[in-house]
């Protein structure tokens, strides 16, 4: 039979000084699994080992981790598509601090995502049914608003780790973007004055990671480059305006 | 040996109003209450975020009168007493379906980015079950959706409207059991923080079970891992009832082999099923709306096709879903979810290829009986009492919308309608002066029993296998068929489990992030649903909806058109009164069911 090793990030606040890595040998699985299944099968075995999972079906954003190396979902990553030479590598999402083996602190993903207002503001009166929208303007949406928020993104960003208090992130930004984009939000002006600062949008340096790691094909960077081009033309038009 | 837990060495947090779930009727109610000035928490054990109503695709049932202009609330109403076989309570049937539009037209001022029309208007496709004029019309289109992402799209606008208005949360939190008083009264819950392992007692005045369903008492489910019924498991062990648990939907398209669910919208937009001769089989089991029957319906005519040898595969032993004359562009705009989960998990891309599907558990119509005001109850003689401090709403609850067999999109809806129409009473009871008393050192210690024989327990038992033999037993003796002696058989192996489980083990005490407790606390709610569905099941001797029996393949309304309640304390079966007093209509009488 042959075997498979699995290198794991272990990590338990009131044992361990410091983490380490552990390596677990198992039988190679006879058909393709997901790196979740993995988990499951190890935990099988060492029921110490944690981790988070919830829909094991890619839209729930649980499990985002490093998988040898590269962060993604566990539950839609294929075995086969990430092993090598027979052993896989699990290692917690980079830049947050951990809480255990590969379950890591969120705690500053989310208020990033927090800061940038993540909800439709109208102040206009409701209409008594919905407020219409073009198809062309819903279309604007496709892209942004599927996010997950599984952090693979902004965790995998060298910008988000040097600033994690201070530059909002790809998946934050994705988000702002995503409500700049939406013809029934009226504070365009507003978010983006709260994004002109040196360091909200700006120490996006078009790296990529989080267009190569996103799970759901989402494009983040498309987003950030979206709102520089309406942070220039709303700086221009003042400029206009003044002169 | 773990310090053992009492009233004195654990926390006391006091709240107004808590509940327990961050899922779409728990973010509902939570949003209707953070208004109010009541201090509310919501008590989750994930991010509310990973909540499986991020999980929904097809959209949310609704007349808004938007794909056709004369649509009536009405007609979505007669669909749904007709799809619950007339076991759903048609006072809250009618509430949903009337206070619908007012919910959905809120989801979209909040922001919900869904799919439209031309004109501007909510996108709506035809779903299951539905029609125009009574059934009289032909098929209508009446499900609101966001493409096939309507539960992220809603699960996500309800979290950041919470976050808008302030909302508290303790993410990560595990409710473990309730707290009651001398009076029978619901004064809280016991609950710890997953990342820490503190315990504390949560005091509140109103207590919401929003807490989901329990799929994961099968085998083969589209649940996710977290559907455990922990709601619902702590109200049966705090001796509270369970309304029609014997009814399990068991959705027509769920992936095979993965379990993952393939929206019922894929049919709406005009895909349908085939067996191994690439026939259309539904023509011949429902020949009027065919691939668009009610799920129950759907489900048994696939199995009846496998069991009698058209099933696909080497094994024969699944069907296929038939997308690919769609063509790309409706797969891509309308679907695309489904095309992503397809080739992830079928490696099938339906572009070119059908889906391989079985039905697969789906969704919980029972639960906890409660009022259309969220408020759960106790019966006897007939007459609901309600339980003060007590209240449940969306899957956990059982108001009863679904009866026997829940229509597609109408889930959506109930959690928005009755999610908002609980935090509306609770809000106006609470500001009366409504409320509980306080419950006892002693009380808060029996709720704490639990908690400490896990943690001090030390046999052989081990949460994944005894898990594995309860979904197995369930699968095995209480799936889309049943029959009376196999389901025997299984009640009495879950008395087994039972010992098993009420024992379990964890070898890891340690307490920050320990999973392995969460799973095994969630484990003893499963086995509390599972017996409660096993019982109801076994003594309900007709065929009705989801409910097919083979020893009593018909329906049998002049003894079983009622509800059944299940009594955790005596292990019994007892029947209770559906409503036929809607309050604006006459009701809908029963019917011959046929699609």
């Amino acid at each position: 039979m042959q075997k498979i090793e699995v290198n794991l990030y272990r990590y338990n606040p009131e044992k361990d000084r410091f983490p380490y890595m552990m390596s677990y040998s198992l039988d190679k699985p006879k058909k393709d699994i997901m790196v979740l299944d993995l988990l499951n099968m190890l935990k099988e075995e060492d029921e110490s080992i944690s981790y988070r999972r919830s829909c094991r079906e890619g839209v729930c954003g649980s499990d985002g981790m490093n998988i040898n190396g590269k962060n993604g979902l566990a539950c839609i990553t294929p075995l086969s598509s990430v092993i090598k030479k027979n052993k896989i590598e699990l290692r917690p999402l980079p830049g947050l601090p951990v809480i255990r083996d590969l379950v890591v602190d969120m705690t500053e993903f989310y208020a990033q995502y927090e800061k940038i207002k993540p909800f439709l503001q109208n102040d206009t009166e409701a209409p008594l049914q919905e407020r219409l929208q073009s198809p062309e303007d819903r279309n604007k949406l496709d892209g942004f608003y599927e996010c997950i928020l599984c952090a693979c993104c902004s965790t995998s960003c060298p910008s988000f780790w040097w600033n994690p208090d201070k530059f909002v992130g790809p998946a934050a930004l994705l988000q702002a973007y995503r409500f700049l984009a939406d013809s029934r939000d009226l504070k365009t002006a507003e978010r983006l004055d709260d994004l002109s600062d040196p360091f909200s949008v700006y120490r996006c340096h078009g790296i990529m990671n989080c267009v190569s790691v996103c799970p759901k094909g989402l494009n983040p960077n498309e987003a950030i480059g979206e709102i520089k081009d309406m942070l220039l033309k709303k700086k221009k038009n003042i400029i206009v305006s003044d002169g | 040996m773990s310090e053992i837990l009492n009233s004195k060495n654990i926390q006391t947090i006091e709240f107004d109003a808590l509940i327990i779930g961050g899922g779409g009727s728990g973010m509902r109610t939570s949003l209707e209450l953070a208004k109010s000035g009541l201090k509310t928490a919501v008590v989750s054990k994930v991010f509310p975020t990973r909540s499986h109503t991020v999980s929904a695709q097809g959209g949310i049932t609704c007349a808004i009168q938007s794909a056709d202009p004369n649509d009536n609330w009405q007609w979505h109403m007669y669909d749904t007493v007709k799809g619950a076989d007339y076991i759903g309570d048609q006072d809250a049937i009618e509430y949903m379906c009337s206070e619908g539009p007012k919910a959905v037209f809120e989801l979209e001022h909040m922001g919900l980015p869904f799919s439209r029309f031309e004109n501007g208007r909510i996108y709506q496709r035809p779903f299951g079950g539905q029609s125009k004029d009574f059934g009289k019309g032909g098929q209508a289109a009446r499900t609101c959706a966001a493409a096939d992402r309507t539960g992220h799209a809603l699960l996500h606008t309800l979290y950041q409207n919470n976050v808008k208005e302030g909302s508290n949360f303790l993410n990560e939190w595990f409710a473990v059991d309730l707290v009651k008083n001398a009076k029978n009264q619901v004064t809280g819950v016991i609950a710890f923080s997953i990342e820490s392992g503190d315990v504390a007692y949560l005091k509140a005045q109103a207590t919401v079970l929003a807490t989901g369903g329990a799929g994961r008492i099968y085998a083969s489910t589209t649940n996710a891992l977290i559907n455990t019924g922990d709601g619902l498991g702590m109200a049966l062990r705090a001796g509270f009832p369970a309304q029609d648990m014997e009814m399990w939907q068991f959705h027509p398209t769920g992936i095979y082999g993965a379990g993952s669910l393939v929206t019922e919208g894929c049919r709406g937009e005009g895909g349908y099923l085939i067996n191994a001769d690439g026939e259309r089989f539904m023509e011949r089991y429902a020949p009027n709306v065919k691939d668009l029957a009610g799920r129950d319906v759907v489900a048994r005519s696939m199995v009846l096709e496998i069991l009698e040898g058209r099933g696909c595969g080497e094994n024969k032993d699944h069907v296929f879903l038939k997308l690919d004359h769609l063509g790309p562009d409706v797969l891509n705009s309308k679907l695309p979810g489904i095309c992503e989960l397809s080739r992830t998990f079928a490696h099938v891309d339906p572009i070119y290829e059908p889906i391989p599907v079985v039905p697969t558990c789906h969704y919980m119509m029972g639960g906890t009986p409660t009022n259309i005001n969220g408020q759960a109850f106790i019966t006897k003689d007939d007459n609901d009492h309600v339980i003060d401090g007590l209240f449940s709403v969306g899957e956990a609850a059982c108001v009863s919308v679904h009866g026997a067999n829940r229509l597609g999109g109408n889930s959506l809806l109930d959690l928005v309608v009755f999610g908002r129409a609980a935090g509306m009473h609770i809000q106006s009871e609470l500001k009366s002066g409504g409320g509980v008393n306080s419950s006892s050192d002693e009380d808060i210690d029996e709720a704490l029993l639990r908690l400490n024989k896990l943690n001090n327990s030390s046999t052989e038992f081990e949460t994944a296998k005894v898990k594995r033999e309860l979904q197995e037993c369930m699968q095995n003796y209480f799936g889309v068929f049943r029959r009376g002696d196999y389901m025997t058989k299984g009640v009495e192996q879950l008395k087994e489990i039972r010992e098993k489980v009420e024992n379990l083990s964890i070898k890891d005490n340690s307490k920050a992030f320990n999973t392995s407790r969460v799973e095994a606390l969630e484990l003893q709610n499963l086995l509390e649903v599972a017996e409660a569905t096993a019982i109801a099941a076994s003594e309900r001797t007709e065929s009705r909806g989801a409910h097919a029996r083979e020893d009593f393949p018909d329906r049998d309304d002049e003894n079983w058109l009622c509800h059944s309640i299940y009594d955790p304390q005596t292990k019994e079966l007892s029947k209770r009164s559906v409503n036929f007093e809607p309050k604006e209509v006459d009701a809908f009488p029963p019917a011959v069911r046929s699609y």
